[in-house]
């Protein structure tokens, strides 16, 4: 039986993306936010996840406005990190799980959740700074990722508690997949920001850091967080944060949260990034 | 009945509603194109030109043509997809956020070292930091 091992929660920034493709993580502007992962890259290669359910969104890269689905997931074999207008990422192609993904969409849709399937997508940086934070520079991902995209561009996104409870159906649907796989599923995007406008620049240190307290110890409060006091609160793109939940609704009611990070500024954004495994 | 917008007096910023992507649906098109590099290279050559091709209002037209990123997210733009824009322009996502601001960049970059803007729209006080 496959099973939820782990969650992990990240910013996905796309300066940090370029600070990497470029050989800038030891400039004294990006030192200190990448020593937040050193413990991470050390932790990635001893739990050696098989699948990693990414949850993320797609910037106006895979989906235009000419299709906007809410959940959609990544059945494909590979997945191309996409040309967002700098030119792709010099990075590897992320390598799916189509079996796993395709049992996920089943079981989840049977669970009331209408997700859309997509069979052919490339990939930007809400998937591949993640990884790249979490795994370096390989030549090959160390594993296998499920895209899982969430709508947070155009608003309303789906509320924090309807990712939450996803996060409950995905898990169901992974522990009924009969292949033994270590499986961890990622939230990423936030934490605090504001790319537009006249607030632009927006950081809300309490607000996160309040956040990443009831991620673990409250999730249920956290999930009932409404639109309107993230985008007051965090910022138009802090927003981002309801995906942390469909993470944080995939592990046990108890979690032991073993490395927690926190940022300001990777250009125009707070940095947060947790991890947190299901105690055996 | 009208929905309810409780964000609609939140300072300095604009939700990207569905009213907002109906209004900006060609514009963000637009912007969209210019992840195709011949694209690209078309838009630099003549840009009148190249937004005629599309079903945008006049005001967008020119919001694009003066990048005027606080214009272009009145009508309808959204952050992401105006991204292409300033990526052909080889700007960043951190020269657009401080031309919205109406501060320079390098003003904008130490707000941000700083610890940012609080939600009320002033940035936070200084953070003293090491070195």
């Amino acid at each position: 039986m496959a099973k939820i091992t782990a969650g992990v929660a990240t910013s996905h920034i796309p300066a940090i993306g370029a600070a990497i493709d470029l050989g800038k993580t030891q400039d004294s502007y990006w030192a200190p936010m990448f020593k937040g992962y050193e413990f991470s890259k050390r932790w990635m290669q001893e739990a050696k996840p098989d699948v990693v359910i990414l949850v993320y969104n797609d910037h106006a890269t895979a989906f235009s406005l000419d299709i906007i689905p809410t959940f959609a997931i990544g059945c494909a074999a590979s997945f191309t990190p996409a040309d967002e207008g700098w030119g792709p990422r010099p990075v590897p192609v992320v390598e799916g799980h189509p079996e796993l993904a395709s049992h996920i969409a089943q079981s989840v849709i049977q669970q009331d959740f209408d997700l859309t399937i997509v069979n052919k997508m490339d990939v930007d940086h809400g998937l591949t700074v993640p990884l790249s934070l979490l795994c370096g520079q390989p030549a090959a991902w160390p594993c296998r990722v499920i895209p899982f995209a969430v709508n947070v561009v155009a608003y309303p996104p789906p509320s924090g508690n309807r990712c939450y409870q996803l996060g409950k159906a995905l898990r169901r649907a992974v522990e009924s997949f009969d292949e033994p796989l270590n499986v961890h599923i990622w939230g990423t995007g936030g934490m605090s920001h504001q790319l537009q406008g006249p607030r632009a620049g927006l950081i809300n240190k309490e607000f996160d850091l309040r956040f990443l307290d009831g991620l673990k110890d409250d999730p249920e409060s956290v999930a009932r967080i409404p639109h309107i006091d993230y985008v007051r609160q965090a910022g138009s793109e802090g927003i981002e944060l309801v995906m942390w939940l469909v993470m944080r609704g995939a592990l046990d009611a108890q979690v032991r949260e073993v490395h927690r990070f926190h940022h300001v500024p990777a250009s125009n954004t707070a940095v947060g990034h947790v991890i947190m495994e299901n105690i055996p | 009945m009208a929905l309810e917008k409780p964000y609609a007096d939140i300072p300095g910023t604009t939700i990207f509603d569905a009213d907002q992507v109906r209004k900006g649906y060609h514009l963000n098109m637009f912007c969209m194109s210019l992840m195709k590099p011949a694209n690209r290279e078309r838009f630099k050559a003549d840009q009148r030109a190249y937004l005629d091709e599309w079903p945008m209002t006049e005001p967008q037209k020119r919001a694009v043509l003066a990048r005027d990123y606080n214009a272009m997210i009145a009508l309808g733009g959204n952050i992401y997809f105006l991204a292409k824009l300033f990526a052909t322009d080889g700007k960043s996502f951190q020269y657009a956020a401080a031309s919205m601001t109406g501060m320079s960049q390098e003003e904008y970059a130490q707000m941000m070292l700083n610890g940012g803007r609080s939600p009320d729209g002033q940035p936070n006080p200084t953070v003293r930091r090491n070195g």
